[in-house]
């Protein structure tokens, strides 16, 4: 075949074909990219804040720390609904596997004495069983997995609420922290890591110290390390394994992608499983981070994931948008609100602000996307 | 012929669609090295035989057989891993995915190993853009969306990736519908290349100059059931045209046949 290519006048047609290769531009592949949107909002609501907030304390460490704390908790349950979102999926289940998954680690550890790491165990294989069942449900009965997740979002509410009050009388359990010394298992989701080096930081004058001679930021919360590990992993599984590249196909069109020899299967029941594990990572922060476990966490953190997820540019329909735009959009989340705390601003505006920023990036989805399409 | 094993057999096979009748006792061989052509008006069951095949659907009723072994394909995935590559006539192609992630979609060829096993994307990009020269269409962007391409190089797409992992079977439903000339006489020499290298190749299409220059055999559907098998040695072009649209195109034969062999003999001396 190439024979008859060869004997093609070649010369015109290669310098013909470098030059459109130039035309696509470094900008245009920058415009083409999901996260881009989420990007300019998060340098924009930077900016304003630092604006706004000045002598507020917001970006001294103390309140760096603070909101990307917030950002870091949501950001963990955003990355897998991101994955699940390219997938072509939702779960609105994660919420209220956030409050069982609470339960499931309090109860165990504090009512009968197991050890945590035993009781998040625990968690981690009922949240399995969660996002197998929610998986298996949509792929066999071809609902939508907003009206299956829905239902789940009811089941493991009222079953948290319902197994803790038959154990336990109580919709809140409390006293974890002692348990959490020496448990190899909690301290994966417990305390700070990198306290030497703020330490040594105090130590020469780089950061500033309390009354007691400690530096205000004593270490770097196990949440953000989670959601920068988690994302970065997210990304890497995206952009460069099979398995990535069969979570677009698999959301883009599920149809030819079984027809191509993708497990779209297999893919959602895995996506569905890694939701309900990050509601349970989350829950296993909060638990240890609190000491306590209360039924009603985590109320609405579904729809928290799915906004941040969609300004981080992902597509509602599945297959486009990425784990570091979910991040981006976890990011802003945490600015917002944390900046709306600083700056003094009545706390309401908050979720006016972020629904108006939900439409803003709809829009801009939708917009950019026709643009990709017209793009030759 | 008849001691030879086919590449692919079909023993009395039907599939329903609740109470649709899609397929009902269709039996038929393709040998390696052969090009059937499924000819059958619009709702004849072709593009449903040929997913049965490739294991889209299950059959009802029947058999299906690649060289002797009978098999069942669970999913397209097993069709695939058995060598049985498909352009279907959706194309099966992801508008929102770049060209390389399409062409490779199902089938990522990695590097490394372990957690750090990756798509060699690098590797993906090259083979695409080649696969894609080889067909005549120019990529410019390996990693452009297969949405922004027209739909005679999304076409392209499908065909080439069929064309890169058919080890032994070759199903194209309808492949050139959309395909200009030039195109469509490339894919014409894809499948008597494959046909030369040994590969059964099963063929649907509507256009006569298309199916007959490189047909074998030409099975005929309608409604869902078979009316037969027939060598191309027993039968004229007018026949198959004939069987491909009950005679409608008749009137414009003698003009097309005119056009086509002097495009014919126009392809033939770029060759030589
Ligand atoms: N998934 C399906 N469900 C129900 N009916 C179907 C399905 N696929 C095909 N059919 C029916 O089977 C018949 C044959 O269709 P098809 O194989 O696509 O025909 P052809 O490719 O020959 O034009 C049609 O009547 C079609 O409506
Ligand atoms: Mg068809």
């Amino acid at each position: 075949m190439s024979s008859n290519e060869n004997n093609q006048p070649a010369a015109p047609a290669a310098a013909d074909q470098d030059e459109r290769i130039q035309k696509v531009s470094f900008w245009k592949k920058a415009l083409n990219r999901p996260e881009l949107g989420a990007l300019a909002g998060a340098v924009l609501v930077l900016a304003f804040f630092i604006a706004a907030s000045s002598g507020t304390g917001m970006f001294t460490p103390a309140g760096i720390i603070n909101f990307l704390e917030v950002a870091a908790q949501l950001g963990i349950i955003a990355t897998a609904a991101a994955l699940l979102m390219i997938g072509g999926e939702f779960d609105l289940s994660i919420g209220s596997m956030i409050g069982l998954a609470g339960i499931l680690i309090a109860i165990p550890a504090v009512e009968y004495g197991w050890p945590l790491w035993a009781a998040i165990l625990l968690a981690f294989a009922c949240a399995g069983l969660v996002g197998w069942i929610n998986g298996n449900l949509v792929n066999k009965t071809g609902l939508p997995s907003f009206i299956v997740t829905l239902g789940f979002l009811f089941i493991l509410r009222g079953l948290a609420i319902g197994v803790s009050r038959l154990l336990t009388g109580r919709t809140q359990v409390g006293g974890v922290q002692e348990h959490i010394p020496g448990d190899w298992f909690a301290a994966l989701f417990s305390g700070e890591v990198a306290t030497g080096l703020f330490s040594w930081m105090a130590a020469n004058g780089w950061m500033a110290t309390n009354f007691a001679g400690n530096p205000v930021v004593s270490g770097i919360p196990v949440s953000i390390v989670w959601w920068l590990g988690l994302t970065a992993v997210a990304t890497w599984v995206l952009l460069c394994t099979p398995y990535g590249n069969w979570i677009f196909a698999s959301g883009g069109d599920a149809n030819a992608a079984r027809n191509s020899g993708v497990p779209v299967h297999r893919v959602k029941i895995s996506l569905f499983m890694f939701t309900a594990f990050s509601a349970t990572i989350f829950a296993c922060i909060q638990v240890m981070d609190t000491g306590s476990a209360d039924t009603i966490r985590g109320l609405l953190k579904e729809l928290e994931a799915i906004i941040a997820v969609v300004i981080g540019g992902a597509l509602l329909t599945g297959g486009y948008g990425s784990a570091i735009g979910a991040a981006l959009g976890a990011l802003i989340f945490g600015m917002v609100q944390m900046g709306i705390f600083y700056t003094g601003v009545n706390t309401d505006w908050f979720q006016v602000f972020m629904g108006v920023m939900l439409l803003v990036a709809v829009l801009f989805n939708n917009f950019m996307r026709k643009k990709a399409m017209e793009a030759k | 012929m008849s001691e030879r094993t086919p590449m692919i057999e079909m023993r009395n096979v039907s599939k329903h669609f609740g109470s649709v009748i899609a397929l009902s006792d269709i039996s038929m061989q393709v040998y390696s090295g052969e090009v059937m052509c499924l000819l059958g008006d619009n709702g004849a069951g072709k593009s449903t035989l040929i997913k049965t095949l490739s294991g889209v659907h299950k059959p009802t009723h029947g058999q299906m057989f690649v060289d002797g072994q009978e098999i069942r394909f669970k999913s397209p995935a097993f069709a695939l891993d058995a060598g049985i590559a498909t352009v279907f006539q959706d194309l099966a192609m992801i508008p929102l995915m770049s060209i390389t992630r399409n062409f490779f979609m199902g089938r990522e060829p990695t590097v490394g190993w372990g957690p750090l096993k990756r798509v060699d994307w690098k590797y993906a990009d090259r083979i695409a853009m080649e696969e894609m020269a080889k067909i005549g269409i120019d990529v410019r962007d390996p990693s452009q969306p297969v949405g922004t391409l027209s739909g005679g190089e999304r076409q392209c797409v499908a065909i080439a990736r069929a064309v890169y992992f058919g080890a032994k079977v070759l199903i194209l439903d309808e492949p050139t519908s959309a395909l200009g000339v030039k195109q469509a006489s490339v894919v014409l020499r894809y499948i008597a290349k494959a046909r030369a290298d040994g590969l059964s190749v099963i063929f649907i299409t509507h256009n006569v100059h298309h199916a007959f220059p490189v047909a074998n055999a030409f099975t005929l559907l309608s409604r869902g059931g078979s009316l037969g098998t027939f060598r191309k040695e027993d039968v004229t072009r007018e026949e198959v045209l004939n069987m491909m649209a009950g005679g409608a195109e008749l009137e414009n034969l003698d003009a097309e046949l005119a056009e086509f062999q002097r495009s014919d003999q126009q392809k033939k001396s770029q060759v030589a």
